[in-house]
């Protein structure tokens, strides 16, 4: 199974894998949200949804149907 | 290379969000600063003077914030378009970049890519006070070296580092204007033949063409579109956009690696901490909820005070003219058509400084975006943005700034409807003709002891006009068709304390924007209104003062009533009052009268006339604009045909609902005609909202009457 960046839990972190660039907004990208940069999953809004990230040390608020479409793999022991 | 002799230095300021480029601009030009639009767009154009060493002159320009050179909306084209045509008269004659020391890895990505245009380029690591505290030190001749530069290293909240830059500046003919790294390796043979076909353009410009939606003068894309051998699809041109991002990042990481060091163990968080609590799910949202508290305080009643000085010091500046100029036509416009007009105008100033000061404070402190963060759910199942916040908030003083603030948010449908909603909210030009309501139809008494149920109902009206606003927003959700991807990323900047000089600054910026954008609807319509209130057709308005003293039960009357009947007289004839009566058939069944329907016909300019012309239309006129007599004017008034009080509680309770819901002011219809750049969408908002307040007041004063 896939995992995505949506299914991070807070304070893990992960290492994005790949991404659906039709789906990923590109500013987003120019933020370093790309293959091979570490994600970390810093606050999970309190109704769930949108997530805030530190993504390539840019800290940013996306929303879960973006996080969806951005593959990772968790880096074992972040949590 | 350009020459020295240039008196005249064309500066352009570039750089990411929140790196305190603002902050720099300001440092380099002090109050020497011009906010203007770009042509036919609504793109704040900020430009200043600034005094270089040598007696040299800059112009500098505050280009909008971007990330890249990859426009994703209208206030990044605008970087691009001036960057890319040498023949623009504002051309800059070197780049200032404009990064922060804790972001630098991101920020450069932008600096590479206006290297690749070879222009010569400066730049500005700002922030450079918080470098100790975070741990970070840069090797500043290595990153000079790598990236063909030259750096200033400076902290705009200290105010150093600012001689450095224009020191730089002076001497930009000796900057390096090569590209720092080769971006065509990510697809030589594509690049190679562009190269070849258009050997006299720069190899970056023409990519930037190919895939930036933006005009470019010298070089139509067709005729780079009609070379088939360059044509992708998007999806393409998308995906080398990402390799050429990525292939810019490793650059920038190698810099890095060895230019930059950052010791974590310095890092205390306290990001991380204030996070936990303002976007915590309890407090979260009850520190937002008084911080709104404290704002709606500072606006109604810390301004109160400027207000009612304001408001004198113009009527008694008409009365002056009155008495003191020859009497005349000129006289009349001038001191019951421009003064009372520019009043107000300046009148909202108090208020909508103070929203301002609250509002450039809350996003100078990165408050604002955690905000965003916590209300995008919320706001999201209205079809409206986390950013959509910032407009309701700011509706609350006038929409018209209030709109402009909805540029932000990068989905056009969730902009369109917070655009179209915005209006809703409880703007200051209702507050009037709510205050003078409630007092005649709500008596003053207390609730469970300590609620004032006067009090309670202003609120009542304010949280309709919230109300009024999302409910609007979910029913447009439903029924517009635009097809739009979801698109939200909101960049959470660290904290900072506002800079004094910041806030100030924006805070002039919107109240003068507001006076001359908004002032000079205003001012025009006061005119109209008072050419259409004191002119009219045929004998009886004419004739006025003749008939009404001739008139027997007038005959015993002291000479001011007379004085006031007769002006009650000539306002019925006049033109506005032929509209008003014309219009009554309409709303008698919402339970007002001709005069009523006058004032709500003046009302239009500004909502607040609505006292104003009422005041006129009871005859009060020379027995002074004391609010109690108009109050007891208005209360004493019997229709003559229901024998009942004019101002009755369903007549009172309609009129509130009227004046909560529908759109009554020509400013705001034309910024959002701006805005949405057609006119279809302030006909929706005026036919929309006026459409469904007439219903809500019909159906009101048909059941409580």
């Amino acid at each position: 199974m896939k995992t995505t960046l949506a299914s991070l839990k807070k304070g893990q972190k992960a290492i994005i894998t790949d991404l659906n660039i039709d789906a990923v907004p590109l500013k987003l990208l120019e933020m370093g949200c790309l293959p091979g940069n570490t994600v970390e999953l810093l606050q999970i809004a309190p109704l769930g949804d949108p997530i805030y990230i530190n993504v390539n040390e840019s800290h940013v608020a996306i929303r879960l149907e973006t996080a969806l479409e951005i593959d990772v793999e968790f880096i074992p022991d972040s949590l | 290379m350009a020459a020295h002799n240039i008196l005249n230095i064309k500066i352009a300021l570039i750089g990411n969000p929140n790196t305190g480029k603002t902050s720099v601009f300001n440092h380099l030009t002090g109050l020497n600063q011009q906010v203007g639009n770009y042509p036919g767009i609504t793109v704040e154009r900020k430009t200043g003077t600034c005094k270089l060493p040598n007696g040299t002159k800059g112009t500098v320009m505050d280009l909008p914030g971007t990330y890249s050179l990859n426009a994703s909306s209208m206030d990044e084209n605008v970087v691009i378009e001036l960057l890319l045509n040498k023949n623009d008269k504002d051309y800059p004659d070197v780049a200032v970049v404009v990064t922060d020391v804790e972001n630098l890895k991101r920020n450069l990505l932008l600096f590479t890519q206006i290297k690749d245009l070879e222009l010569p380029t400066i730049l500005v690591i700002n922030m450079s006070d918080r470098m100790e505290r975070k741990g970070i030190s840069l090797d500043i001749p290595y990153l000079e070296n790598l990236l063909k530069t030259r750096i200033a290293l400076v902290s705009s909240r200290k105010g150093t580092g600012i001689d450095t830059i224009k020191e730089l500046i002076v001497n930009y003919g000796s900057l390096p204007t090569e590209p720092c790294l080769n971006a065509s390796g990510i697809d030589p043979d594509y690049f190679n033949g562009l190269r070849n076909a258009f050997p006299h353009q720069l190899l970056y410009k023409l990519w930037l063409v190919i895939t930036q939606d933006v005009n470019f003068g010298q070089l139509e894309r067709k005729e780079i579109e009609s070379n088939s051998s360059f044509a992708k699809t998007k999806a393409e041109l998308k995906r080398m956009q990402q390799k050429e991002t990525i292939k810019r990042y490793q650059f920038i990481n190698d810099v890095l690696k060895s230019g930059q060091t950052i010791d974590n163990s310095k890092a205390k968080d306290l990001r991380a901490k204030l996070d936990r609590v303002l976007t915590h799910k309890v407090f979260g949202y009850v520190i937002f909820l008084g911080i709104l508290m404290l704002i709606f305080q500072s606006i109604f009643s810390w301004s109160s005070i400027p207000m009612d000085f304001i408001d004198e010091s113009f009527a008694s500046l008409a009365s002056y003219t009155e008495t003191h100029l020859p009497p005349g036509k000129l006289t009349d416009l001038i001191s019951q058509g421009i003064i009372p007009g520019i009043g107000g105008v300046v009148i909202f100033i108090p208020q909508i400084a103070f929203l301002f000061l609250f509002i450039s404070i809350l996003e100078e402190s990165g408050y604002m975006s955690r905000v965003v963060f916590l209300m995008d759910k919320i706001m999201k199942r209205f079809g409206l943005s986390g950013k959509s916040v910032v407009p309701l908030i700011s509706g609350t003083a006038c929409a018209i700034p209030a709109i402009m603030s909805a540029r932000n948010i990068e989905n056009w449908r969730e902009r369109l409807i917070t655009i179209l909603v915005t209006p809703f909210t409880t703007c200051s030009a209702r507050l009037p003709v709510y205050t003078i309501l409630i007092s005649l139809i709500i008596p003053e008494k207390m609730v469970l002891g300590i609620f004032n149920l006067q009090g309670l109902t202003l609120m009542l009206l304010y949280l309709l006009g919230f109300g009024g606003a999302l409910l609007s927003a979910w029913i447009l959700n439903k029924i517009l068709k635009l097809k739009h991807k979801s698109f939200f990323v909101a960049e959470m900047p660290n904290y900072k304390l506002p800079l004094f000089k910041n806030v100030a600054l924006n805070v002039l910026e919107k109240t003068k924007a507001f006076v001359y954008g908004a002032g000079k609807i205003i001012l025009a319509l006061s005119i109209i209104i008072w050419f259409l209130g004191s002119h009219g057709p045929g004998e009886a308005f004419s004739n006025a003062q003749e008939i009404v003293s001739h008139q027997p039960e007038n005959k015993t009357l002291p000479q001011d009533e007379l004085g006031d009947k007769i002006a009650a007289y000539q306002l019925e004839n006049s033109y506005i009052g032929i509209m008003g009566k014309s219009i009554e058939p309409v709303i008698r069944p919402l339970g007002y009268d001709w005069k009523i329907g006058v004032a709500i016909v003046s009302s239009f300019a500004a909502r607040e006339v609505f006292v104003g012309t009422l005041a006129t239309i009871y005859n009060i006129g020379s027995s002074g604009e004391d609010e109690a007599t108009i109050k007891q004017r208005m209360d004493a008034e019997i229709d003559p045909l229901t024998g009942k009080k004019v101002f009755n509680f369903a007549t009172g309770v309609s009129l509130l609902l009227f004046y909560a819901f529908a759109m009554q002011c020509i400013s705001t219809l034309a910024i959002t005609k701006k805005e949405t750049n057609s006119w279809k969408w302030p006909l929706i908002q005026l036919i929309g909202m006026s459409g469904f307040a007439y219903v809500v007041s019909l159906i009101t004063y048909q059941l409580l009457k």
